[in-house]
C-alpha cells in the first residue's frame, strides 16, 4: 500500500540527521538562560540527572517504537502507535505526532527565515555603526509587516516564503536530501559554534567600555557555572531542568519515531539513540554555554544580562556586539552566528516535515514530491498568521500550545503506552534488538517507573503551576542585620524561618514586581544601602507548592501562576493586564491581542481535528483494503 | 573565573565531550551488519 521505499544512506548520516533534529535554536538561547535563572552551575546537576533518567530513556523508547512501527510499514505516529495496541484510540493519540510538527514548523520556519535574512544583513553591513537601541529597533521594524529594511516590500514575508520553499524542495528529495543537509549542516554548525565559543572564552575584560565599565566575560562564566547547591531543593529548578532536557532532545514530537521507522529490526537503535542524544548535549552544554551569555556579559555586564537574558538577544543584541570586533570580524561573526542558527533551524524544520510526508505516502499513496509540496502549502497557510500577526501574540500561542503543551502530553502518553500497555518486557526487547550497546538492566526499571513519573511531574507542574514567590535568604554570620530586616518587612516581605546563621523572607512575585523594578535593582539597592553582597544575600524564585497545597486543604483554593496551562487556557495573564491597564489605547491593544490569541487557538484546534479526520479516513481505507 | 565555577564547567564539559567522542568511536568501529541492512550507501561494500 505504501509508496514509501526511502532509506537512510549511512549510519552516521542518520545519527547526524537525528542530532540535527534535536539541535535547535534553544541549544544556544534557551539552555544558558535557563541555567542563569535556575541556580547557575547547580542547574547542571538536575539537568544531567534528567538527561539520564528521562531524556535517554525517552530517546530509546521513541527510536524503538519508530523501528517497530516501520517494520510494519508505518512512518508516522498515528499508525506506529496503532501497531502497539489494538485499541482504536492510539491512532488518534498519534495525531499529536503530526500536529505538533505542523504547528511548530509554522512558526519555526519564520524564525529560520530571520536567520537567513540576518546572514544577508550581516554580509551587506546593515548593522555597521548602529547603537544597541538601533539594532533592537531593526528587529521590531523587520517583524512589522509593511515596513522594509532592505527596500524589498513585505520583506519578512518574502524571506519566510523563501525559507519555506527551500525546506519543501529539500523535503521533496526524500531522506537523501535531509541526510545531505544534516551532513553539511551539523559540522558547519560545530565549526561556527567553536569559533564563537573561542571568542567568548578569550574576551575577558577587553569588552569593558565607559558605558559598561564592569563588563567582564568571566562574570558570565561565573554566573553560569558557579554551583548554588541550595537550589537543588527547589522544585522549580528541577522542573526547569526536566523541561529543558525534554525540549532540547525534541522528544514527544513524532520526528524521532519517523526517522527511526526507516530502520530494519536487526539494526541498532540503542547506540544510535545515545550518540545522537550526546551530540545534542555537546552542542548545548559545551558550545551553547560559551557564546551568548559570556559575550553579552563581556560587553554589557552581568546586570544587563540578568535583566535582559532571553530569546530576543540573538537578534536584538548579538549583531551590535559583533560590530565591536571590527568590520571584517563582525561580518564573519554575524554570518557564523546566524548561519549556525540557520543550520540548527533547518535540520529541525526538515525533521518536522517528514512525519506528514510519511503519513501521506503510507496512507494515501502520495508521491514524495507531492507530499512534500503539500507540507509546504499547509505550513504557508498555518504559518502566515504568525508572520502577519507576530506582534499580536499569534506566534506565542503556536509556541505554547503546539511547541510546549502538546509535546508534554504526547510524551507522557507514549511513555505509558510503551512501558505499561505495550509492556516493558516487549518494549525492552524492541529497544535492545540488534543493539550495538549493552544497555544496563537498570534502565528497564527507569523506563517503567522513573521516566513516566518524571513526565507526570513535568505535566502536573505545567498544568497547575503554583504562584511564584521571591525568597530572600540573609546569611547573618553572627552579625546584626536589623536594618535590612526592617527594610524587607516594611517592603512587604514575610519572615518564613530563622535558623542559626540564616533568615529567610518571602514575597509573592507579583507583589515584588510592583515594589521593585527588577531583581538586579533590588540587589543593588540592598548592596548600596545595607552593604549586602552575594555572600550575605541570596534571592531565588520558588513555586509555592506547599503554600498552595495548604491553601487548597483549608478551602481557600489553589492560585496558579499565569504560566500554568489552566491559567493560559482561561487567558488569566492577559485578563489581569487588561484589568490593571488604565490607558484606553493599551486596553484596546491587549483586547486585540486576546482576540488574535483565541484565533490562533481556533486554527490549531482546526489543524488537530483535520489531521484526526484524515487518520479516520486512512483507517477506513485500510479496513476496506483488508476486506477486499 | 572562580574556582567552583571553573571546576564545574571543566568537569561537566569533559564528561559530555568524552562520552560523545566515545559513542562516535563505537559507532564507527562497529562492523556493518549483513545485507539487507537499513543503509543504502554500503550496499556494494564487502561485509566483515
Amino acid at each position: 500500500m505504501s509508496t514509501n521505499t526511502d532509506s537512510w544512506g549511512s549510519r552516521v548520516g542518520l545519527i547526524l540527521a537525528m542530532a540535527g533534529n534535536a539541535v535547535g535554536l534553544g541549544n544556544f538561547l534557551r539552555f544558558p538562560v535557563q541555567a542563569v535563572q535556575n541556580g547557575g552551575g547547580a542547574f547542571i546537576i538536575p539537568y544531567l540527572v534528567c538527561f539520564l533518567l528521562m531524556g535517554i530513556p525517552l530517546l530509546w523508547m521513541e527510536w524503538g517504537m519508530g523501528r517497530f512501527g516501520g517494520a510494519k510499514g508505518h512512518h508516522s505516529t498515528p499508525f506506529i502507535l496503532d501497531t502497539m495496541n489494538k485499541r482504536r484510540i492510539w491512532k488518534y493519540i498519534g495525531v499529536f505526532g503530526i500536529f505538533t510538527n505542523i504547528a511548530v514548523a509554522s512558526y519555526y520556519c519564520y524564525i529560520e527565515s530571520w536567520t537567513m535574512s540576518y546572514v544577508y544583513h550581516s554580509i551587506i553591513g546593515t548593522f555597521r555603526g548602529m547603537d544597541q537601541a538601533q539594532v533592537a529597533d531593526f528587529f521590531v521594524t523587520y517583524t512589522t509587516i509593511g515596513k522594509s529594511t532592505t527596500g524589498i516590500p513585505y520583506e519578512a514575508v518574502v524571506f519566510y516564503i523563501l525559507c519555506l520553499l527551500l525546506n519543501t524542495w529539500i523535503l521533496s528529495k526524500g531522506l537523501g536530501g535531509v541526510e545531505k543537509v544534516a551532513k553539511i549542516g551539523v559540522p558547519m554548525l560545530l565549526i561556527f559554534g567553536a569559533f564563537l565559543a573561542i571568542r567568548g572564552l578569550t574576551l575577558g575584560e577587553s569588552g569593558a567600555s565607559a558605558e559598561h565599565p564592569d563588563a567582564n566575560a568571566w562574570d558570565g562564566f561565573n554566573f553560569l557555572w558557579t554551583p548554588q547547591f541550595d537550589s537543588l531543593s527547589n522544585p522549580k529548578v528541577w522542573l526547569a531542568a526536566a523541561g529543558q532536557i525534554f525540549f532540547t532532545l525534541s522528544v514527544g514530537m513524532g520526528t524521532v519515531h519517523c526517522y527511526a521507522s526507516y530502520l530494519k529490526m536487526k539494526d541498532d537503535v540503542a547506540l544510535n539513540a545515545v550518540t545522537s542524544g550526546f551530540t545534542n548535549e555537546f552542542v548545548e552544554v559545551v558550545l551553547g554555554s560559551m557564546i551568548v551569555i559570556p559575550i553579552a556579559a563581556g560587553y554589557l555586564g552581568m546586570d544587563w544580562v540578568r535583566e535582559n537574558a532571553g530569546f530576543g538577544m540573538a537578534f536584538q543584541t548579538m549583531p551590535f556586539l559583533f560590530e565591536k570586533w571590527g568590520v571584517i570580524l563582525a561580518t564573519f561573526a554575524g554570518v557564523f552566528w546566524f548561519g549556525l542558527l540557520f543550520f540548527a533551524g533547518i535540520t529541525s524544520s526538515l525533521a518536522m516535515g517528514t512525519p506528514w510526508v510519511g503519513f501521506l505516502q503510507d496512507e494515501f499513496d502520495w508521491k514524495q514530491r507531492s507530499a512534500a509540496w503539500s507540507f509546504g502549502l499547509i505550513i504557508l497557510i498555518f504559518g502566515l498568521p504568525t508572520v502577519l500577526f507576530f506582534n499580536y501574540g499569534v506566534f506565542d500561542e503556536y509556541d505554547y500550545w503546539g511547541g510546549t503543551v502538546s509535546l508534554v502530553i504526547f510524551a507522557l502518553i507514549e511513555a505509558i503506552l510503551f512501558s505499561w500497555i505495550f509492556g516493558i518486557k516487549r518494549g525492552w526487547e524492541t529497544v535492545t534488538a540488534g543493539a550495538d550497546l549493552k544497555i544496563p538492566i537498570f534502565f528497564k526499571f527507569v523506563m517503567k517507573y522513573i521516566t513516566p513519573a518524571l513526565l507526570l511531574f513535568v505535566f502536573v507542574g505545567s498544568l497547575i503551576t503554583p504562584r511564584i514567590i521571591k525568597v530572600v535568604d540573609i546569611r547573618t554570620n553572627g552579625e546584626n542585620h536589623s536594618e535590612v530586616i526592617e527594610f524587607l518587612e516594611s517592603s512587604g516581605f514575610e519572615k518564613k524561618r530563622e535558623t542559626g546563621n540564616e533568615i529567610r523572607f518571602s514575597l509573592s512575585a507579583n507583589q515584588f514586581s510592583q515594589n521593585f523594578a527588577s531583581v538586579v535593582a533590588f540587589e543593588n539597592q540592598l548592596g548600596s544601602e545595607f552593604g549586602m553582597d552575594d555572600k550575605t544575600l541570596q534571592i531565588s524564585d520558588y513555586q509555592n507548592w506547599s503554600g498552595e497545597f495548604n491553601s487548597l486543604i483549608s478551602g481557600n483554593g489553589w492560585q496558579m501562576d499565569n504560566s500554568a496551562i489552566l491559567a493560559q487556557l482561561m487567558n488569566s495573564g492577559i485578563n489581569a493586564k487588561i484589568k490593571a491597564a488604565t490607558d484606553p489605547d493599551e486596553i484596546k491593544q491587549l483586547k486585540l491581542t486576546r482576540n488574535y490569541s483565541n484565533l490562533a487557538r481556533g486554527l490549531l484546534s482546526t489543524l488537530f481535528l483535520g489531521i484526526a479526520v484524515l487518520v479516520y479516513i486512512a483507517y477506513r481505507r485500510r479496513m476496506k483494503l483488508a476486506q477486499a | 573565573m572562580n574556582t567552583g565555577a571553573l571546576i564545574t564547567m571543566v568537569v561537566t564539559q569533559l564528561i559530555v565531550a568524552s562520552l560523545t567522542i566515545y559513542f562516535y568511536r563505537r559507532v564507527l568501529r562497529t562492523p556493518m551488519k549483513e545485507e539487507p541492512d537499513s543503509y543504502s550507501d554500503n550496499d556494494d561494500q564487502p561485509r566483515s
